[in-house]
C-alpha cells in the first residue's frame, strides 16, 4: 500500500515534469546565458531607435549619429589623422625580432586580416584572448619586451592589423565550452554594471544616450562601438587603444580603472565584440 | 538603483555631522580615522570598485597628515570612509541590478 503511494506520487511527479518540458520552450532557464538571442537584441534595440542609420554605419561612432558629424568625418577621411601611426605600425609589423621571427609568425594568415577574430577564447587558457593581448604575448615568447597597453606602439600595431581587415564582419566565436560562455556573461555583466561615483554603467552613456552630447563629444552607439578601434582622436592628440578607451571612461564617471587586460576588460571586450558580430572591422577610426 | 542612489546621497548628507571633532585631532585620531578608511577602500578593491575620490580623500588625508593638520587629516578619512562605504554598497547591490539595464 505504502510502496503504492509512493509509487503513484512518483509518477504524479514524473507526469508533471513532461508536461513541464513540453509546455515549455526548450529548457531555458530564464538566467541561462544565450549569446545569439542577446545579439540579436541589441542590434534591434539600436536599429530601431535610430532608423535611419544604416546598420553597417553604426561602426562609425559617434559620426553615425549626426549629419554635421557625418560631413566632417567625410571631409576627414581624405587626409586621416592616423595616418602616421597606420604607416609606423605597417613598418613596425614588418620589422623582425631580434631572434630573426615576427609578428607575422604568431597569427593565421601571417596576422593580415585577421583583427575581425579577436578577442578569441583560448580554451587551452580558458581566457579570452584580444588582439592587444596576443600581440604582446608575441613579443613575449620571442624575447621582446611587452608595450605599454595605453601607448603610441600598440595603438600603431593594432592599426595596422585593423587597416588590413577593414570591411570584414566580426566574426566572434563562442566555443562549446561552459569557460566560454561565463567569460561572455561575465562581460555583459561588467558592461551593465553600474560604477564610480556617478553611478553609471557603460549601457548608461552607450545604450541609453547614443547621440546625445556630452560636454562636447557625442556618445557613441554600443552596436559597432569596438570595429573603429584604435582610433584617433583630437583630444588626445593622439591614438588610442582599446584598453586606453576602457580606462578612460571609468576614470571619467570618478571609477578607479582596473589594469588594462585585467579579466574583467578581456571579457568586456569579448562581450562587446560578440554582440557586433556581422558589423564590419573600419578601424583604425578618427574621432573629433 | 535609485537605492544606491539615495545611500550615497545619504553619505553625503551624514558625513558633515560626523566631522565635527569636539577637540583638536591627535595623530592617533588620524590613524584610527585613516586605518578604518583603508580597509574599507580594501573591501571596495576586493569588489573591483574603487572610486577615484575615495582615493583622493586617502591622499588628501595623507598629505594633511604629513602637514601635522590633524582634523583635516581626520576628516578627509572619514570623507574617504563613508565613500568607500557607498562604492561597496553600490558594487554589492550591482550584483542583482545591472540585470535591470539589460537589452532584452
Ligand atoms: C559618462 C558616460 C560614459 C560612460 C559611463 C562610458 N563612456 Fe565610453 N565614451 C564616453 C564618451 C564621452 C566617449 C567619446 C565620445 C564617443 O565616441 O562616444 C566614449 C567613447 C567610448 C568608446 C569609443 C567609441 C568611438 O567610436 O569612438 C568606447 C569603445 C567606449 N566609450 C566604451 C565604453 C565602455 C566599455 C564603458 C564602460 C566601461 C564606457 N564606455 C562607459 C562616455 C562614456
Amino acid at each position: 500500500m505504502r510502496a503504492c503511494a509512493l509509487f503513484s506520487s512518483v509518477l504524479t511527479a514524473l507526469g508533471f515534469a513532461v508536461f513541464v518540458a513540453t509546455a515549455l520552450p526548450p529548457a531555458r532557464a530564464a538566467d541561462a546565458p544565450d549569446p545569439a538571442a542577446d545579439a540579436k537584441a541589441f542590434r534591434d534595440y539600436f536599429v530601431k531607435k535610430f532608423p535611419k542609420v544604416k546598420l553597417d554605419d553604426f561602426v562609425n561612432g559617434p559620426y553615425s549619429m549626426n549629419e554635421d558629424m557625418r560631413k566632417q568625418w567625410e571631409e576627414k577621411e581624405q587626409f586621416p589623422p592616423y595616418e602616421f601611426a597606420l604607416e609606423a605600425g605597417k613598418e613596425m609589423f614588418a620589422t623582425p625580432f631580434k631572434n630573426g621571427k615576427s609578428y607575422a609568425d604568431c597569427f593565421a594568415n601571417g596576422g593580415i586580416g585577421v583583427r575581425q577574430n579577436y578577442p578569441m577564447f583560448d580554451e587551452k587558457e580558458g581566457k579570452v584572448v584580444t588582439l592587444e593581448l596576443a600581440l604582446n604575448r608575441c613579443r613575449e615568447a620571442n624575447g621582446e619586451k611587452p608595450y605599454s597597453y595605453v601607448k603610441d606602439e600598440m595603438a600603431s600595431l593594432t592599426a595596422y592589423m585593423a587597416f588590413t581587415s577593414r570591411g570584414k564582419p566580426f566574426d566572434i566565436k563562442i566555443p562549446a565550452d561552459p569557460r566560454a560562455l561565463e567569460a561572455y556573461q561575465e562581460g555583459k555583466r561588467y558592461f551593465y554594471t553600474r560604477r564610480g561615483q556617478l553611478n553609471f554603467s557603460c549601457a548608461t552613456c552607450h545604450v541609453q544616450s547614443p547621440g546625445e552630447r556630452i560636454r562636447a563629444e557625442t556618445l557613441a552607439p554600443a552596436l559597432g562601438i569596438l570595429n573603429a578601434m584604435p582610433i584617433y582622436r583630437s583630444e588626445w592628440s593622439g591614438m588610442g587603444t582599446i584598453s586606453r578607451r576602457f580606462t578612460t571612461c571609468n576614470s571619467q564617471i570618478r571609477g578607479v580603472p582596473l589594469e588594462p587586460q585585467s579579466d574583467e576588460y578581456r571579457n568586456l571586450e569579448y562581450y562587446l565584440s560578440y554582440v557586433s558580430n556581422g558589423l564590419p572591422i573600419s578601424g583604425p577610426g578618427a574621432r573629433p | 538603483m535609485s537605492r544606491t542612489i539615495g545611500a550615497i546621497a545619504l553619505a553625503a548628507v551624514l558625513l558633515p555631522a560626523t566631522l565635527i571633532p569636539a577637540r583638536a585631532a591627535s595623530d592617533a585620531d588620524f590613524k584610527t580615522a585613516y586605518a578604518a578608511a583603508d580597509a574599507a577602500e580594501k573591501q571596495a578593491g576586493a569588489l573591483r570598485n574603487q572610486w577615484t575620490t575615495t582615493e583622493a580623500a586617502l591622499a588628501a588625508a595623507r598629505k594633511a597628515a604629513e602637514a601635522g593638520d590633524f582634523d583635516q587629516a581626520v576628516a578627509q578619512a572619514r570623507e574617504a570612509d563613508a565613500l568607500a562605504k557607498a562604492s561597496i554598497f553600490q558594487a554589492t547591490s550591482e550584483k542583482e541590478a545591472w540585470k535591470a539595464l539589460e537589452i532584452k
